[in-house]
């Protein structure tokens, strides 16, 4: 075999510094890759609403898209949040588009031209951050709307007396594991594809490199292979941005109707 | 046995994991589509329910991907 440079799948997901920015209290706060592609994602969703915003009577393709999207969100927190659910429909909205824009701009295959993207959902620091934000919601809501009665949420309806507080010990872990798991599966779902479409292109360049006969017999199947793990990396971004927002309208539904 | 052995088969264990989670996510699809092939009619209701089921099945081979990572890059 050819002594072909080792690929590693994790360099992707390093955090560069574009500009070194300023400190506070000894802490640098720089302007890194991360944060330009989270002002990128920005960027492209504004650009994408304010297209489909003209309000035309007869609307025209753009604008069928966006109300499409607007439409799918509101019937999601419809179904899901039910009565007094329209006003986290912006939230929720938001929530949505930025996390799709994220992970679709992630795969975008633009180290053709030189700009490599970065998807900055697949790391922990940005999902758990957003994860906190769909937590609070929960808890400010759920303590200012029923007060200490918002921890009958950890006994369910028809609990048999004795078995209330191992019930209650029970729900209640798994109620402070939700922001983990809503963080958590996000990013390992991102992470995890992106190492291994990583780890597939490694396959096809260092079969290739090693000659006609590796080539052939692995570097085509793996690239084969490749192309369709992209369909599917493309439909994992789409569905792991409808959970994150379908389990955040399932928690807020808890902390406003309690059952 | 070496200890950067034994991380490294930790981490192959932990595969398991996701092949579990193929199965658990496989069958929330599976038994979906038995149920709406029986009743079309009631199928659109149940996405929100499926794509819950498939989120907590899929969270914990997400996790075994987790413990293998953790194996090979932190501990």
């Amino acid at each position: 075999m050819a002594d072909s440079g080792k690929i590693d799948p994790m360099h992707q997901f390093t955090v560069q510094t574009i500009w070194d920015g300023f400190s506070i209290g000894g802490h640098q706060i720089a302007f890194t890759n991360s944060a330009l592609w989270m002002l990128i994602t920005v960027v492209v969703l504004w650009l994408f609403m304010m297209g489909g915003m003209r309000q035309a009577v007869v609307p025209g393709r753009w604008q069928m898209l966006v109300e499409n999207f607007t439409g799918f969100v509101t019937k999601l927190v419809d179904e899901n949040i039910g009565k007094g659910g329209r006003k986290y429909v912006p939230y929720i909205f938001s929530l949505f588009m930025f996390i799709l824009f994220a992970n679709i701009l992630g795969l975008l295959p633009l180290g053709l031209v030189g700009i490599h993207p970065f998807t900055f959902t697949s790391h922990f620091t940005i999902t758990g951050v957003l994860a906190i934000m769909s937590f609070s919601i929960v808890l400010i809501v759920g303590f200012w709307k029923h007060g200490l009665h918002f921890f009958s949420l950890f006994v369910p309806h028809g609990t048999p007396v004795p078995m209330i507080p191992l019930i209650f010990l029970i729900e209640l872990v798994s109620f402070l594991f939700r922001p983990f798991s809503l963080g958590l599966r996000l990013f390992v779902a991102m992470t995890a594809g992106h190492v291994l479409l990583e780890v597939l292109s490694g396959f096809v360049i260092n079969s290739t490199n090693a000659g006609a006969v590796y080539g052939i017999g692995i570097g085509i199947p793996s690239f084969a292979l490749m192309i369709a793990i992209c369909a599917l990396e493309v439909l994992v971004a789409a569905i792991q941005a409808y959970v994150f927002a379908l389990l955040t309208s399932l928690y807020i539904h808890d902390a406003e109707h309690l059952h | 046995m070496d200890a950067e052995a034994a991380k490294l088969i930790g981490a192959g264990v932990a595969a398991i994991g996701a092949g579990m989670a193929a199965i658990g996510v496989g069958n929330v699809f599976g038994s979906f589509l038995e149920g709406a092939l029986r009743n079309p009619g009631a199928a659109d209701g149940q996405q929100g329910r499926l794509f819950i089921g498939f989120a907590a099945a899929e969270l914990l081979g997400l996790l075994a991907f987790v413990v293998a990572m953790i194996l090979i890059f932190v501990a």
